[in-house]
Protein backbone atom coordinates (compact mmCIF):
# COMPACT_ATOMS: atom_id res chain seq x y z
CA UNK A 1 0.00 0.00 0.00
CA UNK A 2 1.74 3.09 -0.72
CA UNK A 3 2.26 5.74 1.95
CA UNK A 4 -0.15 8.38 1.80
CA UNK A 5 0.74 11.74 4.11
CA UNK A 6 -2.46 13.20 4.25
CA UNK A 7 -3.36 9.86 6.46
CA UNK A 8 -2.38 10.16 9.69
CA UNK A 9 0.23 7.27 10.89
CA UNK A 10 -2.10 6.67 14.39
CA UNK A 11 -5.38 7.29 14.71
CA UNK A 12 -7.56 6.90 17.42
CA UNK A 13 -11.36 7.98 18.02
CA UNK A 14 -12.97 7.45 20.92
CA UNK A 15 -10.26 4.37 21.97
CA UNK A 16 -11.39 2.87 25.73
CA UNK A 17 -8.05 0.98 26.52
CA UNK A 18 -8.21 -2.07 28.62
CA UNK A 19 -5.56 -3.36 30.80
CA UNK A 20 -3.13 -6.13 28.96
CA UNK A 21 -3.33 -8.24 32.02
CA UNK A 22 -7.09 -8.15 32.80
CA UNK A 23 -9.18 -7.61 29.96
CA UNK A 24 -12.19 -6.47 32.38
CA UNK A 25 -10.27 -3.26 33.78
CA UNK A 26 -10.51 -0.12 31.79
CA UNK A 27 -7.00 2.04 32.05
CA UNK A 28 -7.78 4.87 29.67
CA UNK A 29 -10.85 5.82 28.37
CA UNK A 30 -11.77 7.77 25.49
CA UNK A 31 -8.65 8.27 23.32
CA UNK A 32 -8.90 10.86 20.25
CA UNK A 33 -5.38 11.29 19.07
CA UNK A 34 -4.21 11.51 15.88
CA UNK A 35 0.09 11.06 15.15
CA UNK A 36 0.94 12.55 11.29
CA UNK A 37 3.65 11.13 9.51
CA UNK A 38 7.15 11.86 10.88
CA UNK A 39 5.89 13.35 14.17
CA UNK A 40 7.68 12.69 17.46
CA UNK A 41 5.40 11.82 20.26
CA UNK A 42 5.79 11.77 24.42
CA UNK A 43 3.05 10.37 26.29
CA UNK A 44 4.20 10.64 30.03
CA UNK A 45 2.15 9.46 32.64
CA UNK A 46 2.86 8.17 36.26
CA UNK A 47 3.41 4.45 37.01
CA UNK A 48 -0.83 2.13 36.24
CA UNK A 49 -1.79 5.26 34.15
CA UNK A 50 -1.92 2.69 30.77
CA UNK A 51 0.89 3.72 29.18
CA UNK A 52 1.96 0.86 28.07
CA UNK A 53 -1.37 -0.92 26.90
CA UNK A 54 -2.27 2.38 24.93
CA UNK A 55 1.27 1.83 23.49
CA UNK A 56 0.39 -2.03 23.01
CA UNK A 57 -2.98 -0.89 21.13
CA UNK A 58 -1.37 1.41 18.78
CA UNK A 59 1.04 -1.25 18.03
CA UNK A 60 -1.75 -3.61 17.11
CA UNK A 61 -1.04 -6.24 20.20
CA UNK A 62 -4.28 -5.28 21.95
CA UNK A 63 -7.96 -4.63 20.92
CA UNK A 64 -9.90 -1.73 21.58
CA UNK A 65 -12.23 -2.12 24.45
CA UNK A 66 -14.36 0.32 22.76
CA UNK A 67 -13.70 2.97 19.42
CA UNK A 68 -11.75 3.28 16.37
CA UNK A 69 -7.96 2.65 15.90
CA UNK A 70 -6.53 3.56 12.34
CA UNK A 71 -2.99 2.61 11.62
CA UNK A 72 -1.80 3.97 8.20
CA UNK A 73 -5.69 4.56 7.44
CA UNK A 74 -5.98 0.36 8.36
CA UNK A 75 -7.05 -0.90 10.92
CA UNK A 76 -4.73 -2.89 12.80
CA UNK A 77 -7.33 -5.50 14.01
CA UNK A 78 -7.98 -6.98 10.45
CA UNK A 79 -4.14 -7.13 10.17
CA UNK A 80 -4.23 -10.77 8.78
CA UNK A 81 -1.59 -12.36 6.76
CA UNK A 82 -2.07 -10.76 3.73
CA UNK A 83 -1.80 -7.80 5.26
CA UNK A 84 1.45 -7.96 6.77
CA UNK A 85 3.42 -5.91 5.32
CA UNK A 86 1.27 -3.04 6.74
CA UNK A 87 2.08 -4.77 10.11
CA UNK A 88 5.22 -4.61 9.82
CA UNK A 89 5.65 -0.55 9.56
CA UNK A 90 5.14 -0.51 13.21
CA UNK A 91 8.11 -1.48 15.48
CA UNK A 92 7.53 -2.11 19.31
CA UNK A 93 10.38 -1.61 21.77
CA UNK A 94 8.92 -3.46 24.70
CA UNK A 95 9.94 -1.83 28.34
CA UNK A 96 12.32 -4.59 29.44
CA UNK A 97 13.46 -5.56 26.34
CA UNK A 98 11.39 -8.60 26.30
CA UNK A 99 14.35 -10.40 24.29
CA UNK A 100 14.05 -14.01 23.03
CA UNK A 101 16.63 -15.43 26.22
CA UNK A 102 17.62 -18.59 24.15
CA UNK A 103 18.64 -16.59 21.08
CA UNK A 104 21.94 -14.30 20.89
CA UNK A 105 21.90 -10.47 20.14
CA UNK A 106 22.83 -11.25 16.72
CA UNK A 107 20.64 -14.18 16.35
CA UNK A 108 17.09 -11.93 18.12
CA UNK A 109 18.15 -9.75 15.40
CA UNK A 110 17.98 -12.03 12.52
CA UNK A 111 14.87 -13.62 13.53
CA UNK A 112 12.26 -11.10 12.50
CA UNK A 113 14.43 -10.73 8.94
CA UNK A 114 14.60 -14.15 8.52
CA UNK A 115 11.02 -15.54 9.40
CA UNK A 116 9.91 -11.78 7.07
CA UNK A 117 11.48 -12.79 4.15
CA UNK A 118 12.80 -16.49 4.55
CA UNK A 119 16.30 -15.59 4.21
CA UNK A 120 19.22 -18.11 5.28
CA UNK A 121 21.45 -17.39 8.23
CA UNK A 122 24.19 -16.27 5.83
CA UNK A 123 22.07 -14.44 3.88
CA UNK A 124 20.79 -12.26 7.21
CA UNK A 125 24.15 -11.61 8.41
CA UNK A 126 24.80 -8.63 6.76
CA UNK A 127 22.25 -6.10 7.43
CA UNK A 128 22.20 -7.69 10.96
CA UNK A 129 25.90 -6.70 11.47
CA UNK A 130 25.38 -3.62 10.05
CA UNK A 131 22.70 -2.72 12.51
CA UNK A 132 24.67 -4.41 15.70
CA UNK A 133 27.94 -2.00 14.56
CA UNK A 134 25.23 1.25 14.06
CA UNK A 135 24.21 0.45 17.75
CA UNK A 136 27.10 -0.26 19.18
CA UNK A 137 26.51 -4.11 19.68
CA UNK A 138 29.22 -5.89 17.90
CA UNK A 139 30.97 -6.33 20.72
CA UNK A 140 27.53 -8.61 22.10
CA UNK A 141 26.59 -10.09 18.76
CA UNK A 142 27.22 -13.69 19.82
CA UNK A 143 25.75 -12.92 24.24
CA UNK A 144 22.36 -14.32 24.59
CA UNK A 145 20.79 -11.47 26.97
CA UNK A 146 21.06 -13.03 30.24
CA UNK A 147 24.94 -11.83 29.75
CA UNK A 148 24.42 -8.91 28.89
CA UNK A 149 23.97 -5.77 31.16
CA UNK A 150 20.60 -3.60 31.53
CA UNK A 151 21.62 -1.07 29.52
CA UNK A 152 22.94 -2.85 26.65
CA UNK A 153 19.76 -5.12 26.62
CA UNK A 154 17.43 -1.97 25.92
CA UNK A 155 19.55 -1.31 23.22
CA UNK A 156 19.46 -4.84 21.28
CA UNK A 157 15.37 -4.43 21.72
CA UNK A 158 15.92 -1.45 19.81
CA UNK A 159 17.70 -2.96 17.41
CA UNK A 160 15.38 -5.96 16.71
CA UNK A 161 12.61 -3.59 16.85
CA UNK A 162 14.47 -1.28 14.05
CA UNK A 163 15.80 -4.58 12.03
CA UNK A 164 12.15 -4.50 9.54
CA UNK A 165 12.94 -0.89 9.28
CA UNK A 166 9.85 0.05 10.16
CA UNK A 167 7.95 3.48 9.20
CA UNK A 168 6.59 3.97 13.09
CA UNK A 169 8.61 3.65 15.80
CA UNK A 170 6.60 2.86 19.19
CA UNK A 171 8.96 2.62 22.33
CA UNK A 172 7.64 2.06 25.68
CA UNK A 173 9.75 4.39 28.27
CA UNK A 174 12.97 3.58 26.43
CA UNK A 175 14.81 5.50 29.18
CA UNK A 176 13.36 3.84 32.58
CA UNK A 177 16.50 2.54 34.14
CA UNK A 178 19.46 3.32 31.95
CA UNK A 179 22.69 4.86 32.97
CA UNK A 180 23.38 8.31 31.67
CA UNK A 181 25.45 7.92 29.20
CA UNK A 182 23.43 5.45 27.85
CA UNK A 183 20.50 8.02 28.25
CA UNK A 184 21.98 10.53 26.37
CA UNK A 185 22.85 7.98 23.31
CA UNK A 186 19.21 6.96 23.11
CA UNK A 187 18.03 10.57 23.20
CA UNK A 188 20.89 11.29 20.58
CA UNK A 189 19.98 8.74 18.03
CA UNK A 190 15.96 9.12 18.64
CA UNK A 191 16.95 12.71 16.97
CA UNK A 192 18.48 10.97 14.33
CA UNK A 193 16.22 8.97 13.80
CA UNK A 194 13.37 11.35 14.08
CA UNK A 195 15.26 13.65 11.53
CA UNK A 196 15.77 10.75 9.28
CA UNK A 197 18.85 7.89 8.91
CA UNK A 198 19.79 6.87 5.75
CA UNK A 199 19.93 3.01 6.62
CA UNK A 200 16.51 3.21 7.41
CA UNK A 201 15.17 4.59 3.83
CA UNK A 202 16.60 8.39 4.77
CA UNK A 203 12.63 10.08 6.00
CA UNK A 204 11.56 11.17 9.36
CA UNK A 205 10.48 8.12 11.33
CA UNK A 206 7.05 8.34 13.49
CA UNK A 207 8.00 8.09 16.84
CA UNK A 208 6.05 7.32 19.67
CA UNK A 209 7.77 7.62 23.60
CA UNK A 210 6.37 6.79 26.56
CA UNK A 211 7.84 8.47 29.98
CA UNK A 212 7.44 9.20 33.34
CA UNK A 213 9.22 12.10 33.00
CA UNK A 214 9.20 14.96 30.24
CA UNK A 215 12.36 16.46 30.97
CA UNK A 216 14.81 15.00 28.94
CA UNK A 217 12.83 14.47 26.17
CA UNK A 218 12.52 18.43 25.53
CA UNK A 219 12.69 19.53 21.92
CA UNK A 220 11.00 21.93 20.21
CA UNK A 221 9.62 19.96 17.00
CA UNK A 222 8.03 17.17 19.75
CA UNK A 223 4.46 16.72 21.11
CA UNK A 224 3.18 15.97 24.29
CA UNK A 225 0.46 14.34 25.63
CA UNK A 226 -0.46 13.26 29.36
CA UNK A 227 -1.70 10.13 30.63
CA UNK A 228 -3.90 10.95 33.96
CA UNK A 229 -6.95 9.33 35.75
CA UNK A 230 -8.20 7.29 32.81
CA UNK A 231 -8.39 10.30 30.43
CA UNK A 232 -5.38 11.02 27.69
CA UNK A 233 -4.70 15.05 27.17
CA UNK A 234 -2.86 16.16 24.38
CA UNK A 235 -0.63 19.10 25.62
CA UNK A 236 1.00 20.54 22.42
CA UNK A 237 5.06 21.39 21.83
CA UNK A 238 7.32 22.13 24.97
CA UNK A 239 5.99 25.40 24.99
CA UNK A 240 2.73 24.34 26.12
CA UNK A 241 4.06 21.96 28.96
CA UNK A 242 6.14 24.24 30.48
CA UNK A 243 3.45 26.92 31.02
CA UNK A 244 0.80 24.61 31.79
CA UNK A 245 -0.53 25.03 35.32
CA UNK A 246 -1.56 21.45 35.37
CA UNK A 247 -0.01 19.89 38.62
CA UNK A 248 0.67 16.18 37.48
CA UNK A 249 2.56 18.09 34.70
CA UNK A 250 3.82 20.04 37.09
CA UNK A 251 5.39 17.17 38.63
CA UNK A 252 6.21 15.03 35.86
CA UNK A 253 8.18 18.17 34.97
CA UNK A 254 9.68 18.18 38.49
CA UNK A 255 11.13 14.85 38.29
CA UNK A 256 10.59 11.84 40.32
CA UNK A 257 13.04 12.72 43.15
CA UNK A 258 11.70 15.70 43.98
CA UNK A 259 8.21 15.33 44.41
CA UNK A 260 8.60 12.46 46.71
CA UNK A 261 11.16 14.19 49.28
CA UNK B 1 -2.06 -13.84 13.66
CA UNK B 2 -2.68 -12.25 17.71
CA UNK B 3 -5.99 -13.99 16.76
CA UNK B 4 -4.48 -17.25 16.67
CA UNK B 5 -3.69 -17.47 20.79
CA UNK B 6 -6.26 -15.07 21.75
CA UNK B 7 -8.59 -17.30 20.05
CA UNK B 8 -7.58 -20.39 22.11
CA UNK B 9 -7.15 -18.31 25.56
CA UNK B 10 -10.91 -16.58 25.46
CA UNK B 11 -11.99 -20.14 24.39
CA UNK B 12 -10.45 -21.57 27.89
CA UNK B 13 -9.83 -18.82 30.34
CA UNK B 14 -10.13 -21.38 33.58
CA UNK B 15 -8.07 -18.74 35.37
CA UNK B 16 -11.67 -17.84 37.38
CA UNK B 17 -12.25 -20.82 38.23
CA UNK B 18 -8.82 -22.03 39.72
CA UNK B 19 -8.41 -18.59 41.19
CA UNK B 20 -12.14 -18.75 42.73
CA UNK B 21 -12.33 -18.95 46.50
CA UNK B 22 -12.62 -22.80 48.05
CA UNK B 23 -15.95 -24.01 47.42
CA UNK B 24 -18.40 -24.38 50.58
CA UNK B 25 -19.79 -27.84 49.73
CA UNK B 26 -19.12 -30.55 47.86
CA UNK B 27 -21.62 -30.35 45.35
CA UNK B 28 -19.93 -27.07 44.37
CA UNK B 29 -16.65 -28.37 44.23
CA UNK B 30 -17.70 -31.08 42.12
CA UNK B 31 -19.40 -28.79 39.69
CA UNK B 32 -16.36 -26.70 39.49
CA UNK B 33 -14.34 -29.48 38.75
CA UNK B 34 -16.68 -30.83 36.06
CA UNK B 35 -16.76 -26.90 34.44
CA UNK B 36 -12.92 -27.00 34.56
CA UNK B 37 -12.37 -30.00 32.71
CA UNK B 38 -14.97 -28.89 30.44
CA UNK B 39 -13.48 -25.70 29.42
CA UNK B 40 -10.25 -28.12 29.44
CA UNK B 41 -10.96 -29.87 26.87
CA UNK B 42 -12.61 -27.15 25.07
CA UNK B 43 -9.60 -25.25 24.81
CA UNK B 44 -7.29 -28.33 23.96
CA UNK B 45 -9.08 -29.12 21.14
CA UNK B 46 -9.55 -25.28 19.85
CA UNK B 47 -5.70 -25.35 20.36
CA UNK B 48 -5.01 -28.44 18.65
CA UNK B 49 -7.79 -27.53 15.83
CA UNK B 50 -5.75 -23.63 15.43
CA UNK B 51 -2.09 -25.68 15.40
CA UNK B 52 -3.23 -28.26 12.50
CA UNK B 53 -4.41 -25.22 10.18
CA UNK B 54 -1.77 -23.20 10.72
CA UNK B 55 0.52 -26.47 10.15
CA UNK B 56 -1.67 -26.78 6.61
CA UNK B 57 -1.82 -23.50 5.99
CA UNK B 58 2.00 -22.27 6.44
CA UNK B 59 3.48 -25.43 5.12
CA UNK B 60 5.27 -23.21 2.79
CA UNK B 61 6.18 -19.59 4.94
CA UNK B 62 10.08 -18.97 6.62
CA UNK B 63 11.07 -22.39 5.84
CA UNK B 64 14.41 -21.07 6.55
CA UNK B 65 13.38 -20.50 9.84
CA UNK B 66 11.00 -23.29 10.51
CA UNK B 67 12.60 -26.27 9.02
CA UNK B 68 15.95 -25.91 11.12
CA UNK B 69 14.25 -25.81 14.04
CA UNK B 70 11.49 -28.79 12.82
CA UNK B 71 14.72 -30.78 12.50
CA UNK B 72 16.15 -29.37 16.18
CA UNK B 73 12.90 -30.81 17.67
CA UNK B 74 13.29 -34.38 16.29
CA UNK B 75 16.88 -34.25 17.39
CA UNK B 76 15.39 -33.45 21.02
CA UNK B 77 12.76 -35.74 20.93
CA UNK B 78 14.15 -38.73 18.81
CA UNK B 79 17.81 -38.67 18.34
CA UNK B 80 18.90 -37.09 21.48
CA UNK B 81 17.06 -40.11 24.05
CA UNK B 82 18.05 -42.83 21.66
CA UNK B 83 20.61 -43.94 24.68
CA UNK B 84 17.94 -44.05 27.01
CA UNK B 85 15.45 -45.78 25.06
CA UNK B 86 18.55 -48.27 24.46
CA UNK B 87 18.76 -49.29 27.97
CA UNK B 88 14.62 -48.89 28.53
CA UNK B 89 14.55 -51.62 25.17
CA UNK B 90 17.30 -53.90 27.44
CA UNK B 91 14.99 -53.61 30.55
CA UNK B 92 11.60 -54.37 28.85
CA UNK B 93 13.24 -57.63 27.06
CA UNK B 94 14.55 -58.22 30.30
CA UNK B 95 10.87 -58.02 32.31
CA UNK B 96 8.46 -58.85 29.65
CA UNK B 97 9.68 -60.17 26.88
CA UNK B 98 12.33 -63.23 28.74
CA UNK B 99 9.89 -63.96 31.19
CA UNK B 100 7.44 -64.68 28.82
CA UNK B 101 9.22 -66.39 26.60
CA UNK B 102 10.58 -68.91 29.39
CA UNK B 103 6.81 -69.22 30.82
CA UNK B 104 5.56 -70.31 27.38
CA UNK B 105 8.06 -72.37 27.00
CA UNK B 106 7.75 -74.19 30.70
CA UNK B 107 3.92 -74.86 30.18
CA UNK B 108 4.60 -76.05 26.49
CA UNK B 109 2.63 -72.67 24.81
CA UNK B 110 5.44 -71.50 23.14
CA UNK B 111 2.82 -71.73 19.56
CA UNK B 112 1.32 -68.36 21.07
CA UNK B 113 4.52 -66.44 21.41
CA UNK B 114 4.06 -64.44 17.96
CA UNK B 115 0.47 -63.32 19.09
CA UNK B 116 1.43 -62.80 22.75
CA UNK B 117 4.64 -60.53 21.65
CA UNK B 118 2.59 -58.50 19.23
CA UNK B 119 0.02 -57.99 21.57
CA UNK B 120 1.83 -57.01 24.60
CA UNK B 121 4.93 -55.17 22.93
CA UNK B 122 3.64 -53.74 19.11
CA UNK B 123 0.12 -52.73 20.31
CA UNK B 124 0.85 -51.86 23.49
CA UNK B 125 3.80 -51.62 25.88
CA UNK B 126 6.05 -50.23 23.25
CA UNK B 127 3.95 -47.30 21.98
CA UNK B 128 3.18 -46.42 25.68
CA UNK B 129 6.20 -46.19 26.95
CA UNK B 130 7.53 -44.36 24.08
CA UNK B 131 4.84 -41.87 25.36
CA UNK B 132 5.45 -41.98 28.88
CA UNK B 133 9.33 -40.94 28.58
CA UNK B 134 9.14 -38.77 25.91
CA UNK B 135 6.01 -36.84 27.70
CA UNK B 136 9.00 -36.73 31.07
CA UNK B 137 11.71 -36.06 29.12
CA UNK B 138 10.87 -33.48 26.91
CA UNK B 139 7.24 -32.60 27.10
CA UNK B 140 8.22 -31.37 30.63
CA UNK B 141 10.17 -29.03 29.21
CA UNK B 142 8.20 -28.10 26.36
CA UNK B 143 6.06 -26.58 29.05
CA UNK B 144 8.68 -24.88 31.35
CA UNK B 145 10.01 -23.34 28.15
CA UNK B 146 7.12 -22.49 26.68
CA UNK B 147 5.80 -20.95 29.85
CA UNK B 148 8.90 -19.00 30.77
CA UNK B 149 8.71 -17.30 27.24
CA UNK B 150 4.92 -16.51 28.46
CA UNK B 151 5.79 -15.26 31.63
CA UNK B 152 8.58 -13.12 30.32
CA UNK B 153 6.34 -11.68 27.09
CA UNK B 154 8.65 -12.79 24.58
CA UNK B 155 5.33 -14.17 23.07
CA UNK B 156 3.77 -10.66 22.44
CA UNK B 157 7.36 -9.52 21.21
CA UNK B 158 6.87 -12.26 18.73
CA UNK B 159 3.79 -10.97 18.17
CA UNK B 160 4.87 -7.53 17.66
CA UNK B 161 7.69 -8.36 14.84
CA UNK B 162 5.12 -10.23 12.99
CA UNK B 163 6.03 -13.96 14.09
CA UNK B 164 3.15 -16.55 14.06
CA UNK B 165 3.84 -17.87 17.89
CA UNK B 166 2.04 -20.72 16.98
CA UNK B 167 3.75 -21.35 13.84
CA UNK B 168 7.44 -20.37 15.32
CA UNK B 169 7.20 -22.20 18.77
CA UNK B 170 4.44 -25.05 18.63
CA UNK B 171 4.31 -26.69 14.61
CA UNK B 172 8.35 -28.08 15.43
CA UNK B 173 7.04 -28.68 18.43
CA UNK B 174 4.26 -30.65 17.64
CA UNK B 175 6.48 -32.08 14.71
CA UNK B 176 9.54 -32.92 16.05
CA UNK B 177 7.51 -34.86 18.72
CA UNK B 178 5.17 -36.79 16.36
CA UNK B 179 7.84 -38.31 14.28
CA UNK B 180 10.07 -38.13 17.56
CA UNK B 181 7.86 -41.16 19.32
CA UNK B 182 7.10 -42.91 16.20
CA UNK B 183 10.41 -43.39 15.67
CA UNK B 184 11.23 -44.04 19.05
CA UNK B 185 8.25 -46.62 19.35
CA UNK B 186 10.26 -48.66 16.56
CA UNK B 187 13.29 -48.74 17.72
CA UNK B 188 12.23 -49.62 21.75
CA UNK B 189 9.92 -52.47 20.07
CA UNK B 190 13.05 -53.83 17.96
CA UNK B 191 14.85 -53.67 21.00
CA UNK B 192 12.86 -55.29 23.13
CA UNK B 193 12.36 -58.12 21.06
CA UNK B 194 15.48 -58.84 20.18
CA UNK B 195 16.97 -58.47 23.50
CA UNK B 196 13.86 -60.07 24.98
CA UNK B 197 15.22 -63.59 23.27
CA UNK B 198 18.54 -63.18 24.19
CA UNK B 199 17.37 -63.27 27.85
CA UNK B 200 15.41 -66.28 26.78
CA UNK B 201 18.44 -67.67 25.10
CA UNK B 202 20.52 -67.40 28.43
CA UNK B 203 17.85 -69.47 30.22
CA UNK B 204 17.83 -72.08 27.74
CA UNK B 205 14.47 -71.90 25.96
CA UNK B 206 14.53 -74.74 23.09
CA UNK B 207 13.71 -71.86 20.69
CA UNK B 208 15.83 -70.98 17.83
CA UNK B 209 15.98 -67.02 16.86
CA UNK B 210 15.02 -67.95 13.47
CA UNK B 211 11.78 -69.35 14.94
CA UNK B 212 11.01 -66.83 17.70
CA UNK B 213 11.25 -63.93 14.20
CA UNK B 214 9.14 -66.13 11.91
CA UNK B 215 6.37 -66.19 14.71
CA UNK B 216 6.85 -62.69 15.42
CA UNK B 217 5.97 -61.45 12.05
CA UNK B 218 3.24 -63.71 10.92
CA UNK B 219 1.57 -62.34 13.89
CA UNK B 220 2.03 -59.23 12.37
CA UNK B 221 -0.74 -57.88 10.04
CA UNK B 222 -0.89 -54.60 8.10
CA UNK B 223 -3.08 -53.13 10.51
CA UNK B 224 -0.78 -53.25 12.64
CA UNK B 225 1.22 -51.42 11.39
CA UNK B 226 -1.00 -49.18 9.97
CA UNK B 227 -2.36 -48.43 13.36
CA UNK B 228 0.86 -48.64 15.23
CA UNK B 229 2.04 -45.68 13.06
CA UNK B 230 -1.37 -43.96 13.61
CA UNK B 231 -1.13 -44.54 17.30
CA UNK B 232 2.39 -43.21 17.97
CA UNK B 233 1.73 -40.20 15.96
CA UNK B 234 -1.24 -39.77 17.82
CA UNK B 235 0.34 -40.04 21.10
CA UNK B 236 3.22 -37.45 19.96
CA UNK B 237 0.25 -34.86 18.23
CA UNK B 238 -1.67 -34.78 21.69
CA UNK B 239 0.99 -35.00 24.07
CA UNK B 240 2.74 -31.57 22.28
CA UNK B 241 -0.64 -30.35 22.14
CA UNK B 242 -1.38 -30.61 25.69
CA UNK B 243 2.40 -29.21 26.54
CA UNK B 244 2.43 -26.17 24.37
CA UNK B 245 -1.30 -25.69 25.02
CA UNK B 246 -0.66 -25.35 29.09
CA UNK B 247 3.00 -23.65 28.39
CA UNK B 248 1.33 -20.72 25.53
CA UNK B 249 -2.04 -20.63 25.63
CA UNK B 250 -2.80 -18.93 29.03
CA UNK B 251 -1.13 -15.44 30.39
CA UNK B 252 0.82 -16.99 32.98
CA UNK B 253 3.15 -15.59 35.77
CA UNK B 254 6.56 -17.00 36.63
CA UNK B 255 5.35 -18.39 39.56
CA UNK B 256 2.79 -20.44 37.79
CA UNK B 257 4.75 -22.79 35.42
CA UNK B 258 5.77 -24.88 37.77
CA UNK B 259 2.06 -25.43 39.02
CA UNK B 260 1.12 -25.86 35.66
CA UNK B 261 3.87 -28.08 34.13
CA UNK B 262 2.60 -30.44 36.46
CA UNK B 263 -0.41 -30.40 35.59
CA UNK B 264 0.44 -30.65 31.86
CA UNK B 265 2.37 -34.14 32.73
CA UNK B 266 -0.82 -34.99 34.24
CA UNK B 267 -3.32 -34.29 31.74
CA UNK B 268 -0.41 -35.51 29.18
CA UNK B 269 -0.48 -39.18 30.54
CA UNK B 270 -4.65 -39.06 30.70
CA UNK B 271 -4.53 -38.17 27.08
CA UNK B 272 -1.99 -41.02 26.02
CA UNK B 273 -4.35 -43.62 28.02
CA UNK B 274 -7.69 -42.28 26.30
CA UNK B 275 -5.85 -42.45 22.64
CA UNK B 276 -4.76 -46.41 23.91
CA UNK B 277 -8.30 -46.97 25.04
CA UNK B 278 -9.59 -46.08 21.35
CA UNK B 279 -7.13 -47.84 20.03
CA UNK B 280 -7.71 -51.19 21.60
CA UNK B 281 -11.63 -50.37 20.49
CA UNK B 282 -10.29 -50.28 16.78
CA UNK B 283 -8.04 -53.56 17.26
CA UNK B 284 -11.39 -55.22 18.25
CA UNK B 285 -13.09 -53.83 15.75
CA UNK B 286 -10.99 -54.55 13.02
Amino acid sequence: MSENQNIPAIEMRGVRVAAMRDATFTVVEDVNWSVASGEFWVVAGQELSGKSDLLMLAAGLMSPAAGSIKVFGNDPENFGEAELAERLRVGFVFQNGQLFNQLTTAENLALPLRYQKNLTEAEAARPVAALLELLELAPFADVTPANIAANWRQRVALARALILKPKILLLDNPLAGLGARHRQWWLRFHDQLSRGHELFGGGPMTIVVTAEDFRPWQHPRRKFALLHEKRFLPLGGWNEVETTGDPVVKELLAGHLETTI
Amino acid sequence: MRGNLAKAFELTNTQVLRRAPLPKSYTDYLGRKLFLFLLTVQGLGAFALITLGVILRKSGVAKNVIHPRIRQEIARAGVALLPMFFFVALGLGFLVVGQTVSALARVGAISYLGSTMVIVVVRELGPLLAAFLVLARVGTAHVIELGTARALGEVEALEALGIDPVHYLIVPRVIGMALGIFSLTIYLIIGALTSGYLFAFLQDVALTPGDYFKQIVESLGWLDFALLALKTISFGFFIAIVTCYHGLAQPLRLEDVSRVAVRAVTQGVIVCVLIDALFIVLYLVA
